[in-house]
C-alpha cells in the first residue's frame, strides 16, 4: 500500500484547488449582492464584506426608473425566452420524429444538411437578417427574436439522439393499427415519450434566448421592447459615473437572479444535460 | 435505421412535420445569407441621411476590407480567445481527471460541480458589466487591494492593453471552464474500466495514466471541444462589448470581428457588413465542416480507425 501516501496528498491538493476554483466563481456575486444592499453614499466609502439593509430601497430605485424600465425588461425576456424555449422544443421534436419514423427520398439529404449547418454562427448572415425584418415590417418588435428558433440544428440534433435511443417504431406502428392518426400519434404518444429530452432543451434554449445580446441589439429600438441585455449595455453606454451604483449593482442582480432561480431548482438535470447535447457516444 | 416496415403512404407526413424547421431557416436564415453575399459586392452605405449606393463595385469591399484594420481585430479576437482557453482546458482536463478519480475521494463533488457550471449560465453582458463596475479605479476590487495594503494608488485596469485582455480571458475562462470540464469527464467516465484496471495492475502512476491512457483515449472529444470553442471564439461579443462600450479600447486592442460587424450594422455600412460576414462565413463554414464529420462519421470516437492502425502495427 505505497501509493496510500501520495494518493492522500492528491486529494488534500485536489480539494484546495477546488476550493479555490469555487470561491472565484462566487466571489463576484457575493460582491454583487452585497453590493446591492447598500446604499450608493455607503458604497463610496469603500468595500464591506457584510451586506447592508438597503436592498429593498435600491429595488425600489430601479422599479421607478423610467430611463431603463428594467421590470419591463423583464417581462420582454420573459416572454421572448418563455416562447422561443416553448416553439424552439416542439418544432425541434416534430422535425426529429419527422425524420427519424418516416422514409422519404429527400430523408438522407434533409438529415445531412441539418448536421451542416449544426454549428453555423448566426451572426454571418445578421445583416440579410436586420434587412428581411425590415422589409416585413418586424423591425423593432420582439416577434423575430422568437420565430427564428423553429429551425434550431443542435436542439434537432439532440431530439433525434433522443429518439434513436428511446422510440420503438413498433409503438408507432400500434397507434397506426389502433387507428391514431399521424399528428395525433406526434402529440399524445410521442411528446410524452421525450418529455426528459423537451425538458433538458427548454431549459437550454430559455437561457440562451435570455442572455442573448447581438441580434435583439439590431432589431430592438424602443425603451419599452427592450430586452434584459440590451438595457444593461445602455447603462454601460450612459453617463455612468453620475449614477447611483447602489441601483447599477441592484439592476445587475436583478437581471441576472431569474437564471440562477432556476439553476438552483433543475442544476442537476441542466449538468447531466450538458454531456447528451455534445458529442455522439 | 432501415425500416422493416413499408411506410411509403405516409411519406407525406415526414415531408409535412419537417416542413416548418426548413421554411423558418429558408426566410430567417437563406434569404439573409444570399442577401448578405449579394450586397458584399455593392457599395452601400449611409453617410448622414444620405444613402449612398447600391452600386456594383466587384470586388472592393473585399480587397479595402484587407487593406483596413479587419485583419488586427481577427488578431484580437484570436488573442482573447486563446488567453482564455488555454487555462480553460487545461484546468477542465486536471478537474475531469479528479472528478473521476475514485482514489481521490473528492467530497461534495456535486456540489463543486454546480458551483464550476455556474457562471455559464450567467448573462454574458451581465457578467460584463459586473467586471466593469467591479475592477473600475473606484470599484471594490481596487478597494480590496488597497484596504489589504498590496496597492497604494488603485489600478487602472481597463485603461491598459494587458489589463482589458485579461480581464475579458478571465470572464471567457470562468464561464467556460465549468462546462468544459463537464463534457471532458464523460468523455473520460466512457473509457473503459478494463484500461484502467490493467494500467493499476502494471503499476502505473497516475501522471502516466493520464498521459498515456486519458489524453490519447478522449483525443476525439478533446478535438471536438477545440473546434467549438474555435468557432464559440470568432464569435465573441458580448463580454468585450459590454467591458469596453463597444470601443475595444484602449487603442481597438480589444476589438473583436463581431465588434467590428456591429459597429458597420449600426452605422448601416451594408456592403461592408456584408464582405465581413463573407469572410466569416467562410471561415465559420470551414469549421463547420470539420464539426459535421466528426459527428457524422460511423467511428466517431476513432476506436475503429486506432484498431486498425493497431492491427497494421502488429502486422509490421
Amino acid at each position: 500500500m505505497k501509493s496510500k501516501g501520495p494518493s492522500h496528498l492528491r486529494s488534500i491538493f485536489a480539494h484546495i484547488v477546488l476550493v479555490i476554483l469555487s470561491f472565484m466563481c462566487l466571489f463576484f456575486f457575493y460582491i454583487l449582492f452585497v453590493n446591492a444592499t447598500r446604499s450608493h453614499a455607503d458604497l463610496q466609502k469603500g468595500f464591506s464584506a457584510l451586506p447592508g439593509n438597503y436592498f429593498l430601497e435600491n429595488l425600489k430605485n430601479v422599479a421607478n426608473d423610467g430611463t431603463f424600465p428594467m421590470f419591463r425588461g423583464i417581462i420582454n425576456s420573459l416572454v421572448v425566452s418563455g416562447c422561443s424555449a416553448a416553439i424552439c422544443t416542439y418544432f425541434s421534436a416534430l422535425t426529429a420524429y419527422g425524420l427519424y419514423a418516416y422514409n422519404f427520398k429527400c430523408k438522407k439529404v434533409a438529415f445531412t444538411f441539418i448536421m451542416a449547418i449544426l454549428v453555423m454562427p448566426t451572426q454571418v448572415t445578421a445583416m440579410g437578417f436586420l434587412r428581411l425584418v425590415t422589409n416585413m415590417g418586424m423591425y423593432d418588435s420582439l416577434l423575430p427574436l422568437i420565430i427564428p428558433s423553429i429551425a434550431s440544428p443542435a436542439v434537432f440534433y439532440f431530439m433525434y439522439s433522443y429518439l434513436q435511443s428511446s422510440l420503438p417504431l413498433s409503438l408507432v406502428e400500434a397507434a397506426r393499427i389502433d387507428g391514431s392518426g399521424e399528428f395525433r400519434t406526434f402529440n399524445q404518444i410521442v411528446i410524452p415519450i421525450m418529455k426528459p429530452a423537451i425538458a433538458v432543451q427548454a431549459i437550454f434554449t430559455f437561457v440562451g434566448s435570455w442572455n442573448n445580446y447581438f441580434v435583439p441589439a439590431l432589431v430592438i429600438q424602443s425603451k419599452d421592447k427592450m430586452t434584459v441585455p440590451i438595457l444593461i449595455a445602455t447603462l454601460r453606454g450612459a453617463d455612468y459615473m453620475n449614477f447611483d451604483m447602489g441601483k447599477i449593482y441592484t439592476m445587475i442582480l436583478v437581471a441576472i437572479v431569474p437564471i440562477i432561480l432556476v439553476y438552483l431548482f433543475l442544476s442537476k438535470y441542466i449538468i447531466a444535460g450538458v454531456t447528451l447535447g455534445g458529442v455522439k457516444e | 435505421m432501415e425500416n422493416k416496415h413499408k411506410k411509403i403512404d405516409y411519406a407525406k407526413w415526414g415531408y409535412l412535420f419537417i416542413l416548418p424547421f426548413f421554411v423558418s431557416f429558408f426566410i430567417f436564415s437563406f434569404i439573409p445569407l444570399v442577401d448578405t453575399i449579394r450586397y458584399s459586392f455593392f457599395e452601400y452605405y449611409r453617410s448622414g441621411i444620405k444613402e449612398v449606393g447600391p452600386n456594383f463595385i466587384g470586388l472592393e469591399n473585399y480587397i479595402s476590407l484587407l487593406g483596413s484594420d479587419m485583419l488586427k481585430y481577427a488578431g484580437n479576437t484570436m488573442i482573447l480567445w486563446i488567453i482564455g482557453f488555454i487555462p480553460q482546458i487545461v484546468i477542465a482536463l486536471v478537474l475531469a481527471e479528479w472528478f473521476v478519480d475514485a482514489r481521490l475521494k473528492i467530497h461534495g463533488s456535486q456540489f463543486f460541480k454546480v458551483v464550476i457550471y455556474l457562471p455559464n449560465l450567467i448573462m454574458a453582458s451581465a457578467f460584463a458589466m459586473l467586471f466593469f463596475t467591479m475592477f473600475s479605479t473606484n470599484g471594490p476590487i481596487n478597494s480590496i487591494l488597497q484596504s489589504l495594503g498590496w496597492i497604494r494608488q488603485p489600478i487602472d485596469f481597463l485603461g491598459s492593453v494587458f489589463g482589458t485582455r485579461s480581464l475579458v480571458g478571465l470572464m471567457n475562462f470562468l464561464m467556460w471552464f465549468g462546462n468544459s470540464t463537464i463534457m471532458l469527464m464523460a468523455a473520460i467516465m466512457g473509457i473503459s474500466p478494463d484500461i484502467f484496471e490493467a494500467a493499476e495492475l502494471d503499476g502505473c502512476n497516475s501522471i502516466q495514466r493520464f498521459f498515456y491512457i486519458t489524453l490519447p483515449q478522449i483525443r476525439p472529444i478533446l478535438a471536438y471541444t477545440l473546434i467549438t470553442s474555435i468557432i464559440g471564439g470568432l464569435q465573441m461579443f458580448d463580454v468585450p462589448q459590454i467591458l469596453t462600450n463597444g470601443q475595444g479600447t484602449p487603442d481597438r486592442t480589444s476589438m473583436t470581428l463581431i465588434m467590428f460587424l456591429n459597429s458597420h450594422l449600426k452605422s448601416k455600412n451594408y456592403g461592408m457588413a456584408g464582405a465581413l460576414s463573407v469572410y466569416l462565413f467562410v471561415v465559420s463554414g470551414i469549421l463547420c465542416f470539420i464539426v459535421y464529420r466528426m459527428t457524422n462519421n460511423d467511428d466517431p470516437d476513432g476506436s475503429k480507425a486506432a484498431a486498425k492502425k493497431a492491427k497494421k502495427q502488429r502486422r509490421a
